[in-house]
């Protein structure tokens, strides 16, 4: 099989490589949204004890 | 000693450390079956002699589709834990899970369209199995807009776990649908009780990316799972001081 015809996927490479392709973009989403979640939290939950702690000295 | 460890697990500060360094390890094994489920999918499996290489489709359609009844049985399996025994690591398993299982559910819908078109004729026909799996994304999205909807972390989650075992007559909906009604859906080749009436080459990936599927999940659900965790938490001693070394 020559990288031509692996890309041309027998006439159906729209269809295949497009479903690769929103699998490929859901699997990518499902992990940097948490990893953004995380951070903006952990961010968040500092701030707040860091302007708690201020307020009370 | 397992009662000590179920102790531990089911406290979210040790949930969050645990979870914290399973994920790795995950994820590795993960990328491994990916690897291999993507060679021997796409590059060792040969052509179908029906449908050509359009075939392809279905070692991500058929593992997303598993994955969306799998992890709406493990929402609703959570959610009656945490309704029941009032674990609250259960109740974040449960809502952590349906985001996820909302995604590979527009997955298993949008891949299926898209193999729809060239062997079907047609991008979306209103018959069974395709209504019944529509009907899942509906219920999830539906699990999702009700957690948000009540400000009560604990009695949102207890109003999902009702609102997701209802749904659970779903499930079986879905399987037996190709059976029950007429469909332009083939019937299942893989997950039935007699032999796979599928060729090895192709049954082979096909698992391969099913675990693959199966992995990231676990991966996926742990890491929001932790961020629900620090959310819930965020007033504890444990939390704030992890925040400050951030």
């Amino acid at each position: 099989m020559t990288l031509n015809e692996f890309f041309n996927m027998g006439g159906y490479a729209f269809y295949v490589w497009t479903s690769y392709g929103i699998a490929l973009a859901v699997l990518l989403i499902n992990v940097i949204l948490p990893l953004r979640q995380r951070k903006k939290l952990l961010g968040d939950i500092n701030r707040a004890a860091k302007r708690a702690r201020r307020n009370t000295t | 000693m397992f009662n000590n460890f179920f102790h531990k697990m089911a406290s979210p500060k040790y949930f969050y450390g645990i979870a914290g360094s399973l994920i790795p390890w995950l994820a590795a094994g993960c990328a491994l079956l990916f690897v291999a489920g993507l060679y021997y999918g796409l590059v060792k499996a040969p052509p179908d002699y029906q449908q050509g290489d359009s075939y392809r489709i279905m070692f991500i359609h058929v593992p997303a589709a598993w994955m969306s009844m799998f992890i709406y049985v493990v929402m609703a399996g959570a959610g009656a834990i945490g309704l029941i025994w009032h674990i609250k690591l259960a109740e974040v398993m449960a809502i952590s899970s349906a985001t996820i299982g909302a995604w590979f559910t527009f997955l298993a819908l949008i891949t299926g369209s898209i193999w729809g078109k060239p062997m079907w004729g047609t991008w979306w026909v209103w018959d069974a199995r395709l209504t019944s799996e529509l009907i899942l994304l509906f219920l999830y999205l539906g699990v999702i807009a009700l957690y948000n909807a009540i400000d009560d972390k604990r009695t949102a989650a207890r109003a999902v776990a009702i609102l997701a075992l209802v749904g659970v007559i779903n499930i079986p909906i879905i399987h037996y649908s190709v059976e029950w009604w007429n469909t332009l859906h083939q019937g299942p080749t893989v997950t039935k009780l007699d032999k796979p009436s599928i060729h090895l080459s192709m049954l082979i990936p096909l698992l391969l990316m099913a675990f693959a599927f199966k992995l990231y999940y676990a991966v996926v659900v742990l890491m929001r799972a932790r961020c629900e965790v620090l959310e819930r938490e965020r007033h504890t001693v444990w939390v704030k001081e992890l925040a400050e070394t951030k």
